[in-house]
């Protein structure tokens, strides 16, 4: 498959990272990963990703402050927001900064977390 | 005999809550009061014996400096109390948050062990792993419940109001629970008006209110034949829902305090020893906070009903 859609990953707890690595491989999409936010950021910028998955709270640098670089660059690519923060006022934070939708972390299982993907790949 | 009561109701509180005699409200109180007969005695007497003006005034001032000392003194101790109650409450946000995050790794690693791969699983190890998958989502409950809890008492609970169909919510949670329902040997009855009208509330904790309504009249039932009447109806300017069991129902003792946190009736906790008596508590604000009203009728033995109602937009 030429066309395999790519999926950023930017998450800094490992066992995450490696369960949604593993799951996405398994349903057929190129994944990157970056544990931190600056890296993250680099990513996006040189590899444009069809989907990212961004956490809130990392090292170097948070999802809120990727999240602005994005908008400052006039970047387009769709971001679901992985929390475990489930503050409303945090999420519609991240809304407002141009996330494209969230999820709770625990709340959520990992087909939870694939539908979600799926459904925001097969819009764009 | 009484002043054992005594000593007992004035000093219990405070040693429970580590605070020192001088500031402990309860004797800091009755101190006061014994100052105050003391002085009132004292200038009287003074100014029987004396009757000179000045040594009258410079008494009163003297006593009114020490009814004020000890009044600031109560008012520390209150302050204290609140103080410990603040970082109660914040200890238990940030420990849960902390919680959340462990807890999600182990969810999503249990997720992926019981995903795709399952061939290569012998069937206890599947059994095992799914243990470890529902004890994981009761402890993720649980972490939520006390978020919630913590939010409420420092007056943070978020509420998103929308305006909501409440029959399609009802709908999605019979569905989950239906098995769960057979499992207790329970039948499920359920009545819904033809176009309920829409009510403004939070759509997510609604739904946890109507799941943690029939989630415990299945749990609370009982093992003999259960029938629950589930009932969603426009009544004038309202939404009424209700969740009726013939179950133990709650004994008359502890119906005050069916939505205090933490509280479990003793029947219950007796038959069912999951259960964190958080639930009610955290519907009771969640109801109030959509501007509705939430309450319940009970007889022993003959079940109890479980109702909220919702002002229609």
């Amino acid at each position: 498959m030429d066309n395999k859609k790519k999926i950023l990953v930017i998450e800094d707890e490992a066992t995450l990272q490696k369960a949604l690595n593993e799951v996405l491989v398994q349903e057929g999409y190129e994944v990157l990963s970056a544990l931190d936010g600056i890296s993250g950021l680099d990513l996006i910028l040189k590899e444009s990703p069809d989907l990212v998955l961004l956490d809130i709270i990392l090292p170097k640098m948070d999802g809120f402050d990727v999240l602005k670089r994005l908008k400052e660059k006039g970047s387009e690519v769709p971001i679901i927001i992985l929390t475990n923060l489930s503050d409303i006022n945090d999420i519609q934070k991240a809304l407002d900064l141009g996330a494209t939708t969230y999820l709770v972390k625990a709340d959520f299982h990992l087909e939870d977390v694939l539908k979600k993907i799926k459904e925001l790949l097969s819009k764009n | 005999m009484i002043s054992s009561a005594i000593y007992k109701k004035i000093f219990k509180d405070c040693r429970e809550n580590n605070l020192g005699l001088w500031q402990c409200p309860g004797f800091l109180f009755v101190a006061m009061g014994f100052i105050n007969i003391c002085s009132m005695l004292g200038a009287y007497i003074i100014v029987k014996e004396y009757n000179i003006p000045e040594l009258v005034v410079f008494t009163v001032s003297v006593i009114s400096v020490l009814i004020f000392s000890v009044g600031s003194s109560i008012t520390n101790g209150f302050q204290q109390i609140a103080n410990i109650n603040r970082i109660k409450s914040e200890f238990v946000s940030i420990a849960s948050h902390q919680l959340k995050a462990p807890l999600s790794g182990m969810r999503w690693a249990t997720d992926v062990l019981l995903g795709e791969k399952q061939e290569c699983l012998s069937s206890k190890q599947i059994e095992y792993l799914k243990d470890i998958q529902e004890n994981t989502s009761r402890m993720i409950r649980l972490v939520n419940d006390l978020l919630d809890v913590s939010k409420i008492e420092s007056g943070k609970m978020d509420i998103n109001l929308q305006n909501t169909d409440l029959s399609d919510i009802l709908k999605t949670v019979i569905k989950e629970l239906d098995s769960f329902a057979l499992a207790h040997n329970t039948k499920l009855e359920v009545d819904i008006d033809q176009n309920i009208k829409l009510v403004k509330t939070d759509p997510i904790r609604i739904k946890m209110v109507m799941q943690n309504f029939i989630d415990n009249a299945i749990k609370y039932t009982g093992l003999e034949k259960g029938v629950i009447k589930i009932s969603l109806k426009n009544k004038d300017d309202e939404v009424f829902f209700s969740v009726k069991d013939n179950g133990s129902g709650i004994p008359k003792k502890d119906q005050k305090k069916i939505f205090d946190k933490f509280f479990r009736s003793g029947n219950i906790a007796k038959k069912q020893t999951i259960g964190t008596g958080l639930g009610l508590y955290i519907a009771k604000a969640a109801i109030e906070g959509s501007n509705g009203s939430i309450g319940f009728e009970s007889k022993e033995k003959s079940g109890s009903t479980f109702w909220f109602r919702l002002p229609r937009i």
